[in-house]
């Protein structure tokens, strides 16, 4: 079988000493990244993303950012279960009976349960991209630039309606993303455009100045506005291994959160975050003993957990087949692709098999590390926990600052950092959420091109849109969506989920 | 106080939104707008930049007719600081070199928070300075002068 077949060549590209090297630094410093207060795995991401560069091996650089991806919700879940502080917005819901149960002294049974949790749902999500991966790209490969289109509405609509907050104010981020995506050269026609009468603005702006502004110096400028002090306050992490009792009560939530956080995980927006929500409150609903959530349950632990890690793992599935990233991780991957000279897209399957299938490899290869990895290395990340944050930020301006420059030693890009921190900032404090206008920044000149090429394609009949079956049916799918989001019920409701959140 | 019957930050939002979509707008028109068939240059940004402006004058009329918090603590210290920082490192890395530049910048940035003491300051950027140099320019081969022209 083909299948067969592709991921032997997945697990012969991604097993070379080389890679596990690479997916080792990439796992142990996005777990780093987790613990560590006030930076996100985005920010860490676009910090690393040049650096990643001076490898040379697109396939070694991938294998390391999806590393500290899956590293940074592995680390969030553990500062969850320890100090009841979820390192990334993923690891919210963990916290809640995680840090219950440490408190019942069984901790080292909790972060056990998060790891082999996070594990069983790896090796399945993983299955799983390699199975739906291919037929994906086979109907993507028939898509014309009018279904291109409607598809990347979709997926902008979608990340709408997962975005936190204000319906109409997301919406809006993404078209200012949008807009500063086609700032700079005009790919069809050469002009120059939205330059402000500025030089430096003749190019495209660089998308890694602009993810680190928004990702990581906004987070640092909100951190700062108070500083307190963090409550480390935890018992010693001893009896990692759980009972069979407690083997026998996380096998289902496992699987339920697994499949939930995988269909999830597919859909742009962070879906990741809203299978954790999910799973929590489906165990919750079919336990037989309720009244345990929220005061240490196992399957509180188990079900999210698993749903998040199944859904960090299979929101790959959109960016590999179709190009199109769910959340701004998977646009940093696609940013990545960009500079290394590789087309993301449909194509990417059959041009560079290598590095398909290697990537999806490594992402078991990375699950296994970690598990192996962090158990034993609990005691050093607990040491870390209490690394006090005003250390932390002159390091993260001075990666930031090399970062930036390295990608082409532009001092420009520098000024950009400062200009989207700075912009950042401002519309995180009128509640603006970043990540929409990330993702549109990503897909605006694809957008464009796309959107122009349908226009010449149908000899300028707008309808063209509407009169192909798949484009009709993607974009019936994007009202569908805005229209269910702006239902009352459901607004409600979403602003209940994202309320708990915080 | 007296409670304000609209939302403060919501219509700053709106406002913004409007503000941005007009200068998108202006500068769209600067270029060929094209036609139906062949979409120019401005075609795109001018849509967007109106459908900006529209967003915001929904958000904006909203925040009219809602109560709602106001923008809260900003971190001016934190501003001047944070987002100084790579501005300085982009006014050095040439002239200072690499190690005096990271060096600079991370002291810079430690005067954002107030816990920061100025030998603690030091030492952290010190060591920041020589662990940048050895993983990134000895380690990563990173292109850059180590010591620039300003201090030879």
């Amino acid at each position: 079988m083909d299948l067969l077949g592709n991921l032997a060549l997945g697990f012969a590209t991604a097993s070379t000493l080389a890679n596990v090297g690479f997916c080792l630094i990439g796992v142990l410093l996005g777990t780093l990244i987790g613990v560590l207060p006030g930076i996100g795995a985005t920010a860490t991401i676009a910090m690393l993303l040049p650096i990643t560069f001076q490898i040379g091996d697109p396939v070694s650089s991938l294998i390391m950012l999806a590393g500290i991806y899956y590293g940074a919700q592995y680390g969030g879940s553990t500062t969850a279960i320890l100090i009841n502080m979820p390192g990334e917005s993923s690891s919210a819901v963990t916290a809640i009976d995680g840090y219950q149960m440490a408190r019942n002294g069984r901790a080292g049974v909790a972060l056990a349960t998060a790891a082999i949790g996070s594990f069983v749902a790896g090796t399945i999500a993983t299955v799983l991209i390699a199975l739906f991966a291919p037929p994906l790209t086979t109907i993507a490969l028939k898509f014309g630039s009018a279904e291109y289109c409607s598809l990347m509405v979709v997926g902008l609509v979608m990340s709408v309606a997962l975005a936190h907050g204000s319906v109409v104010k997301a919406i809006a981020m993404v078209v200012l993303g949008l807009l500063l995506g086609l700032v700079g050269q005009d790919v069809i026609s050469g002009a120059s455009r939205l330059n402000f009468g500025l030089i430096q603005l003749g190019d495209q702006l660089n998308f890694v100045a602009i993810a680190v502004g928004l990702f990581g110096i906004a987070e640092i400028l909100r951190n700062l506005e108070d500083e307190r002090t963090r409550e480390v306050l935890m018992a010693r992490v001893t009896g990692l291994m759980p009972t069979r009792e407690d083997f026998r009560r996380m096998a289902a939530p496992i699987l339920r959160g697994t499949a939930l956080g995988s269909a999830l995980g597919i859909l742009p927006g962070n879906g990741a975050v809203l299978a954790a929500f999910a799973s929590y409150s489906i165990e919750k609903r079919v336990s037989d003993r309720p009244e345990e959530f929220g005061r240490g349950a196992l399957a509180g632990v188990a079900g999210p957990e698993s749903a998040n890690n199944a859904g960090a793992q299979t929101s790959f599935i959109p960016m590999l087949t179709l190009g199109i990233p769910a959340n701004p991780v998977m646009a940093l991957m696609i940013g990545a692709m960009i500079i290394q000279g590789i087309v993301p897209g449909p194509n990417v399957a059959a041009e560079n098999p290598a590095l398909f299938w290697g990537l999806i490899a490594s992402m078991w290869i990375g699950n296994l590390l970690l598990i192996i990895l962090n158990l034993p290395l609990i005691g050093l990340w607990v040491k870390l926990l209490k690394v006090p944050y005003y250390v932390l930020f002159p390091i993260i301006m001075a990666f930031c600052s090399i970062g930036v420059y390295s990608v082409n030693s532009n001092v420009w890009d520098l000024y950009v950092v400062a200009f989207f921190g700075l912009l950042g900032y401002f519309l995180l404090k009128l509640r603006c959420e970043p990540a929409p206008l990330l993702l549109g920044f990503v897909l605006g000149p694809l957008l464009e091109e796309n959107l122009r090429r349908a226009m010449i394609l149908s000899r300028g009949d707008p309808t063209t849109f509407v009169t192909r079956p798949i484009s009709a049916g993607l974009l019936l799918l994007a009202v569908a969506v805005l229209v269910v989001v702006f239902l009352p019920s459901v607004r409600r409701k979403r602003e209940e989920v994202f309320v708990e959140e915080e | 106080m007296k409670q304000a019957t609209f939302d403060p930050t919501n219509i700053i939002c709106g406002a913004f939104f409007i503000l941005v979509g007009a200068v998108f707008a202006w500068q769209s028109l600067e270029v060929e707008l094209g036609s139906w068939l062949r979409i120019g240059p401005g075609g795109m940004p001018l849509a967007l930049s109106l459908l900006l402006i529209l967003l915001g004058l929904i958000i904006l009329l909203a925040a009219l007719r809602e109560v709602g918090e106001p923008v809260g603590a900003i971190a001016w210290r934190g501003i001047v600081f944070i987002t100084l920082a790579p501005i300085i490192f982009g006014f050095t890395v040439r002239g200072l070199g690499f190690v005096g530049a990271v060096f600079i910048t991370a002291l810079f940035a430690s005067f954002a928070s107030l816990r920061m003491t100025p030998l603690r300051a030091l030492l952290l950027s010190a060591a920041l300075a020589a662990f940048s140099t050895a993983v990134f320019s000895y380690g990563l081969g990173l292109p850059f002068e180590r010591i620039g022209p300003w201090l030879r």
